[in-house]
């Protein structure tokens, strides 16, 4: 166990060390490094200034340590627009791309589970055919679409909910639904094909052959065991959903990261934009080695495995 | 056998291989492909350039509409039905170039690390580790926000970023090709491994390759859209679909519906398309991937 938890933690400080170099390589190879750390409109006096700053007449392997020194100090530079720390800016905005994704997640459940087990129960039936539709319709709407949808549907003709910003509860729906309209599709096709793995199992059929009702059987023997994997992949989800909902935020002018992404963009904010995806793609790595490795506790296979 | 008994034989083999294909998907692509490459002939108007007398025009069937432009115009007086097609065009080469350039990269590395292992291995799966971990979307929103805003630069980035996914399951499918005869055999009758790859390996995962392929061009044009819409992609006065998405956002609140539903109908149209048919493909030609 400890032999697997050390290798897996391994793995993912590998990952970060490669999210970094592959982040610093694109900026040091891609033009001139200088023109995007200083602010749009720097003479050439102040280009020559940030060159000395940063160091980026230093050999590379130089400025790749400074630059893992500022990171692993949580230095991310500061925004040219907000004139804050940047990290204070995320963390700042942070809660609000939580309590959105939360809300398309729940969302998400709520469509994607029932639907998903009553496929599962009526498999290639009517009921199945209408889920895979829906399925197939929810993958390839873009979210953004779906939003500018909502907006004129609900905001515009019939005037129920507000069409941008944050604050009530009312705001959240419509982005929640944008954002949530793709997961419910991915939790629907999950629940589907783990319920149908269950139900073929021998305890379901022992549980049948005692005599226990259909809807008993479902409900407490398949459907409990085939909510793990559902709900796991959902927990990776949530982080994804946060560092995904740059679109659906811009439509909604909802104030999360993905909104500061979108704004880093629009002003040439550079540390800004870095910064984001740094600590997305830092989430994501982090959520993984969580969820595998608590997998490891439930499963001993697993631990076992190579 | 007569001449026309074979013909007839081919024409049955080739009805059953085709049977359950999914003709309207495979239409609306054709159809696409077909405006895409007839854009100038078929376009009414300069799409990049409008009437400013003659802005927020309706469709012709609503009310305040002319038959001079049967889709309406934007905020600039430009032709909405103009827009689309050439936009298709776009759409087309973009979506169709990333697919291809990403695929014969990801093929490529998929196939040296599962048959070559070791450390070549270890190299080309970290890194397609760290990339699958980012959001591709945010990902390509920072490289474009790098190099700028081009038709180019779009093709470059999206290829850079969806190469993981084939690179993955290509390699899965190496690993176990590599240990079935007819490699082994290939190495003892003493072919290269360049040989190998190319000659024993690489039509065998053809087939993986081309639906994937397949799937992911809805993923690119949905990609490609966002990335215009977010104003880091095709840059304007060009009519790319989710530009038109993006200009269509000024005109939502005073209720110009046009603006907005017609450029992401004919997104949805394409990826639902791409999507059906990548689904009949997998299916089809690779019954491997049935369960992905």
């Amino acid at each position: 166990m400890k032999k697997f938890v050390v290798r897996r933690i391994g793995y993912s400080v590998l990952s970060l060390l490669l999210l970094s170099l592959t982040i610093f390589f694109f900026v040091r190879v891609t033009g001139d490094p200088a023109v995007l750390l200083a602010e749009p409109g720097a003479s050439a006096e102040d280009l020559r200034i940030i060159r000395e700053q940063f160091g980026l007449d230093r050999p590379l392997w130089i400025q790749y340590g400074a630059f893992m020194e500022n990171l692993l100090k949580g230095d991310f530079g500061k925004s040219f627009y907000y004139r804050t720390p940047v990290l204070e800016l995320y963390l700042s905005r942070l809660p609000h791309s939580l309590l959105l994704a939360g809300a398309a997640m729940v969302f998400s459940l709520l469509i994607g589970i029932p639907t998903g087990i009553i496929a599962a129960v009526r498999v290639n039936r009517w009921w199945d055919s209408i889920g895979k539709v829906f399925a197939l319709l929810g993958l390839s709407l873009p979210s953004f679409w779906v939003g500018l949808l909502l907006i004129l549907f609900f905001s515009v003709y019939l005037e129920w909910l507000p069409s941008s910003g944050a604050g009530t509860a009312w705001h959240v729906i419509m982005p929640a639904f944008a954002l949530g309209w793709y997961f419910a599709a991915a939790h629907m096709r999950l629940t589907r094909s783990s319920m149908l793995e269950v139900l073929g199992s021998e305890y379901v059929k022992l549980a049948r052959l005692k005599g226990l009702p259909e809807a008993l059987v479902i409900a407490k023997h398949a459907f409990k065991n085939a909510l793990i994997p559902v709900l796991t992949l959902a927990g990776i989800n949530l982080v994804i959903m946060v560092n995904v909902a740059v679109v659906v935020e811009t439509v909604f002018a909802w104030p999360g990261v993905g909104r500061l992404l979108f704004e880093g963009i629009s002003f040439r904010d550079f540390p800004v934009v870095q910064a984001t995806v740094i600590l997305g793609g830092a989430m994501i790595i982090v959520v993984n080695l969580v969820v595998d490795i608590l997998y490891a506790v439930i499963d001993p296979r697993i631990r076992l495995e190579r | 056998m007569s001449r026309a008994a074979g013909l007839t034989l081919a024409w049955r083999f080739a009805a059953l291989r085709l049977s359950g294909a999914p003709i309207i998907p495979i239409a609306i692509i054709g159809l696409l492909l077909l405006v895409a490459v007839l854009a100038d002939v078929l376009a009414p108007y300069n799409p990049e350039v409008g009437t400013l007398g003659d802005r927020f025009r309706p469709p012709a069937w609503q009310a305040g509409g002319s038959e001079k432009h049967l889709l309406g115009t934007d905020h600039l007086g430009r032709d909405i039905l103009s827009r689309l097609i050439v936009g298709a065009r776009i759409s087309m080469v973009v979506g169709f170039t990333a697919v291809i350039v990403a695929g014969v990269l990801g093929t490529f590395l998929g196939i040296l690390s599962g048959y070559l292992g070791g450390w070549v291995d270890q190299v080309i799966m970290r890194v397609t580790d760290t990339w699958l971990a980012l959001p591709a979307l945010t990902f390509a929103i920072f490289l474009a926000a790098i190099v700028g805003p081009s038709a180019m630069n779009i093709v470059i980035i999206l290829s850079a970023v969806y190469w993981t996914r084939y690179a993955r399951v290509i390699r899965g499918e190496v690993l176990s090709l590599k240990e079935r005869d007819f490699v082994r055999l290939a190495i003892v009758a003493g072919c290269s491994q360049w040989t190998i790859m190319r000659r024993h390996i690489l039509p065998n995962v053809l087939n993986s390759a081309i639906v994937l392929g397949t799937l992911q061009l809805g993923v690119v044009v949905v990609a490609e859209a966002a990335l215009s819409f977010l104003g880091v992609g095709v840059p304007p006065p060009k009519p790319a679909w989710g530009l038109m998405l993006a200009d269509g956002k000024k005109g939502l609140m005073a209720g110009y519906w046009w603006l907005t539903v017609l450029p992401g109908s004919c997104i949805m149209l394409m990826v639902l398309s791409a999507n059906l048919l990548g689904d009949w493909l997998r299916v089809k030609l690779d019954p491997q991937l049935r369960q992905l």
